[in-house]
Formats: structure tokens, sequence, C-alpha cells
């Protein structure tokens, strides 16, 4: 059933990682980002590499979810290997026909694909240990400076959260279209990919009618129901630092001072 | 002192072609006057189209009089003001549970009205919490709203509006999209509110059988009030209800029938037990 296609990926379990403020791991995953970026050698790399591995552990999130994710990568990677491999000037170890590969670049390769993997592992830590409404939450709250700027920061997160809540049943009333018009004889599933685009259209008209006529409810509901943007709010589920959340900023700090030293420094 | 009070009023669509000139004005609602005391049960009953769901969104300030006035517990609904404070104290549930509720979890929507009117975190909690019990939807409090059948959802939505404690609330057909069972798990947590909680509940429907617990009924019909009263009284004008193309409940049909054919039964039956004990069964 289309129903229960889970959103986003997160991965239901017990664990430090999953209690962490959405905030802390916001910042923890740019912050690890960055320092995929700054550091330029084996012992930089060997530590990004540690770090993700006992977060990882910590979260007890199988790695087998994690490499989920690389499947969608895996293209990109094997163009960013390539290029490095054959692209990049140097003393040449191999050569064959146009083709040269030098001693910095599969030195470079090697280190493009490590980055990318760290980089998608990373990040699916996080997807995988939040669930998309904290996330929105602490993006919120994160971004609440911009408020000065006049960035509407509650507006967005609202609707980021609607549209989450609208996903299943907008699936379901596609499902349902969809069975409607083949009810009728139209054929969603042969010819070639342009015919299969149009035959989106009979789907697609009902579909944004009804999205709009729900969005028109709603809006009348939550007004109906004294909402007024973000002012005067008191939240339900307030975002509030404790112990563990400090403990890991600190653990943070102490990584990226790592990073800059090992990384960069010693060579 | 009237919870809710309307006076002469009228409420026209206007209609547009493209280029917005006028087309035509639909009178939706007609020199409507009535009103409604604190702690009542109030039924307002009609046909598609009769006006019954334009003059419910009068009460939560939705819509605004285009003549007449509107008075919620005293405060006039034009009046931009108390916009806020008639929304808080008149709540609506409106047909679609679906497009109504705004949590990704059951209490985390009950808990958006509240939020909305700056509530301290801790008693929007006790709120929550009151409100699911007051509904029996509290065990069910950490589900997604999809995983919910629709009687369950109408009745998350009302607990949505019991936790801004208002003194009125306003069911806008709220039955018409669920199934016999959904219908009365939501008609009972209706009357329990207006029972226990002595809450004014103004219950928008075109069921019929729904209106026998209200305290009074009013009739809507082309945007005016046709009939007025208690479900008895109303009842027994079988014929009136059917030229405003209403059903009329079965048992009560049937002593209407009876009735006619001779037997010396009272008007406006409305429960098969009282009509087994009128027939001397």
């Amino acid at each position: 059933m289309l129903r229960d296609i889970t959103l986003g990926q997160y991965y239901q379990t017990e664990s430090v990682v999953h209690r962490l403020d959405p905030r802390v791991k916001l910042v923890t995953t740019i912050a690890f980002i960055v320092s995929l970026f700054v550091v330029d050698n084996i012992a930089g790399y060997a530590l990004a590499g540690l770090f993700l591995f006992l977060v990882i552990r910590l979260s007890k999130v199988p790695v087998k979810f994690m490499m989920r994710g690389m499947k969608s990568i895996a293209f990109l990677l094997v163009v960013a290997v390539v290029f490095n491999l054959f692209l990049t000037q140097g003393e040449v170890v191999v050569s064959f026909w146009k083709l040269r590969i030098t001693k910095e670049g599969i030195y470079y390769a090697g280190f493009m694909a490590v980055r990318l993997v760290f980089l998608i592992m990373g990040s699916s830590v996080m997807t995988l240990t939040t669930t998309p409404n904290h996330l929105t939450d602490g993006l919120e709250k994160l971004l609440n400076p911009l408020k000065a700027l006049k960035v509407p920061v509650h507006e967005i997160s609202m609707m980021m959260s609607i549209a989450l809540r609208f996903i299943p049943i907008l699936l379901e009333e596609t499902d349902k279209i969809m069975k409607a018009q083949i009810a009728r004889g139209a054929d969603f599933e042969s010819g070639n990919l342009l015919r299969r685009v149009k035959s989106m259209v009979p789907l697609l008209v009902p579909l944004f009618i009804s999205a709009f006529r729900r969005a028109n409810d709603l809006a009348t509901a939550m007004e109906a129901r004294c909402y007024r943007g973000g002012e005067h709010r008191t939240k339900m589920k307030p975002l509030v630092y404790q112990r563990r959340d400090y403990a890991a900023y600190g653990i943070v700090c102490v990584y990226l001072a790592l990073c800059a030293v090992i990384g960069n420094i010693l060579f | 002192m009237a919870i809710i009070e309307t006076r002469d009023l009228v409420f026209e669509y206007i209609r547009r072609d493209e280029e917005g000139n006028v087309e035509g004005i639909t009178r939706a609602v007609d020199d409507v006057s009535l009103s409604v005391k604190q702690g009542e049960f109030i039924a307002i009953l009609g046909h598609n189209g009769s006006g019954k769901s334009t003059l419910a969104k009068h009460i939560n300030a939705i819509l605004y009089p285009t003549e007449g006035t509107v008075w919620v517990d005293g405060m006039d609904t034009s009046d931009d003001e108390s916009l806020w404070e008639i929304r808080q104290r008149a709540g609506m549930v409106f047909q679609n549970p679906d497009n109504q509720i705004i949590g990704q979890v059951v209490e985390e929507d009950v808990g958006f009205g509240p939020e909305n009117l700056g509530v301290p975190t801790k008693e929007i909690w006790e709120r929550v919490e009151e409100s699911l019990k007051a509904v029996g939807m509290y065990e069910f409090r950490k589900y997604s709203p999809n995983k919910l059948s629709g009687g369950q959802k109408q009745r998350v939505s009302i607990a949505g509006v019991i936790a801004m404690h208002p003194k009125c609330i306003v069911l806008d057909e709220p039955t018409a999209m669920l199934d016999p069972s959904g219908r009365r798990e939501v008609i009972r947590a209706a009357r329990a509110l207006n029972d226990v909680e002595e809450i004014t509940v103004i219950l928008i429907t075109h069921y019929m059988e729904e209106i026998i617990y209200a305290d009074r009924v009013f009739v809507m019909d082309k945007g005016k009030v046709a009939m007025e009263g208690t479900p008895r009284e109303i009842f027994s004008h079988v014929e009136k209800l059917q030229s405003l193309r209403l059903d009329v409940p079965q048992v009560t049909m049937l002593s209407h029938e009876l009735k006619k054919s001779g037997l010396p039964l009272p008007d406006g039956i409305l429960t098969t037990q009282e009509l087994v004990e009128a027939l001397g069964l």
C-alpha cells in the first residue's frame, strides 16, 4: 500500500544519537562535511573515518541502511573517480592509447571517492536518526537569527511540516485517481516515454485540483484554530539542550581541532 | 445571556466572471435571527445548499455578514479586534477530517490550537491530555493521524477544538464523510461534551437521526429558517419535512403512516421504543 511508504529514511531504534537535539545533529553534519574538505592527507581521512565509524556504532543503525544511500551516488562516484584518474597532470604510472594515469591522479581519485562516500554516509546518519518533524523543528530554531533579516523562518518550517503531513494523503489520492482512470480504460504502463508522460496528464489535473481544495480547507481550519503565524506562539515540544547535547558539541569541537592539526599541518 | 445571537443576518455570495464583472448574487443566508443559550445542544438541519454551512461559518468569524449582526459571547464578529477571541470561544470542526488535522502525531495536532493561543508548554500537555480523554482518544495519542479511521480522526479534530477551552463548538457536517459506526462515535462524543463539559454544541447535519438528542432544532431552506422547535415538534410535521427534501427516520415515518390510517398515536415519535410503548405492545 502506498500509505505505508516511510518518509525520509528514519530508522526507529533507541540510541544516544537518536535522542540528541536535532540542532546538534544538523550542526555536527555540517561540521563533518566541512572537515572532509579541510583535511587533505591520509591521517586526516583516517580520523574522519574513525569519527564516522564511532557515530554509526553509537547510533545502532545497521551499516546496510547506510549503504542504501550509496546506490544513488554510484554514478557520480564513478564519474568523479574516472575524471580525477585520467585528467590529473603529474608523474605517469601507466599509459595506453591516449590515456595516462598519473601518481597524483590515483591519489586524488582515491581521496575524492573517500570524500564522497563519507559525505553521503555522514548525512545519512542524520536522516536515519532524526524524524522529519524533528529536523524541521531543529532547522526552525537554528535559522531563527535570520528572522532579523526578514526571512520567514517560522513559515518555511510550517510549510515543510505540512508538506510532510500531506505526502501520504496525496499519495493515497494519486492511487485512487489512477485506479479510477484505469477502470475507465486509461493506460499508464505501455508506450514510449512521451506517451507515458502524456498519459500522466489526466492523473495530474485532478490531483492538482484536489490539492488546491485541500490547501484551502486546511487554511480555513488553521485560522479557525487561531493560527496567526509564529508570533505569540508557544511550543508543545520546545527544543531544550540537555547535558548530552553540550557534550556532543564538545566532542565535535575537539574533532574539528584535531582535523585542523592532523589533517593539515602534519604532512 | 445568549452565547450566540444573530439578528437579521444576510450573507450574499457574489459570482464574478473572468473579468471581475458581477454575474449574479446568491443569497446564501437570508434574514436569519436566532439565539442560542449557553449549554444548549442545537441542531441545524437542511438540504444541500440550504445555507446551513454558510451560517455556521459566521459563528467562527470565517465569513462576515453582508447585512445584520452576529454576536458571539457578546462580541460582534465584524469587529476585527475581537476576532481571535471569538475564534477561541467558538471552535469549529469541519467536514473532511483529513483537511483539518495539522499535526503528524495525534497529540501534536491537539496541541496546535493551544500553541497558537500562547498557552505555556506545561499547560498545553495538560489540556491535550484532558481533551483526548474527553473524546476517548487518549490511547491513540502517539499515533499518526493517517493510521486512524474517519470517526477517530473526527474525534481528534474535536479534541483539538476542546483543547482551546471554547464555550461553544460548531460541528459543520462532521459526519458527512463517515460510515455509520464512525457517525455514531462522533455524535456520542459531541453529546458527551454537551452533558459533561457543558459546552454549547451546534451540530450542522442533514442526517435526521442525529438531531434526536438536540434541545432545539432549526430547519433551514433557501437561506431562511423554515422550522424551529424541539425534535419532537419538528418530527410531527412529516409532510412539511418531506417538502423540504429531508428524510424522516423510519420509525417516525411508520408511526405517521399508522396514524393516518386511523391508529391513535401521538405526533413526533422518535425511537422504536416509543412506538412500541405507544402501541401498547
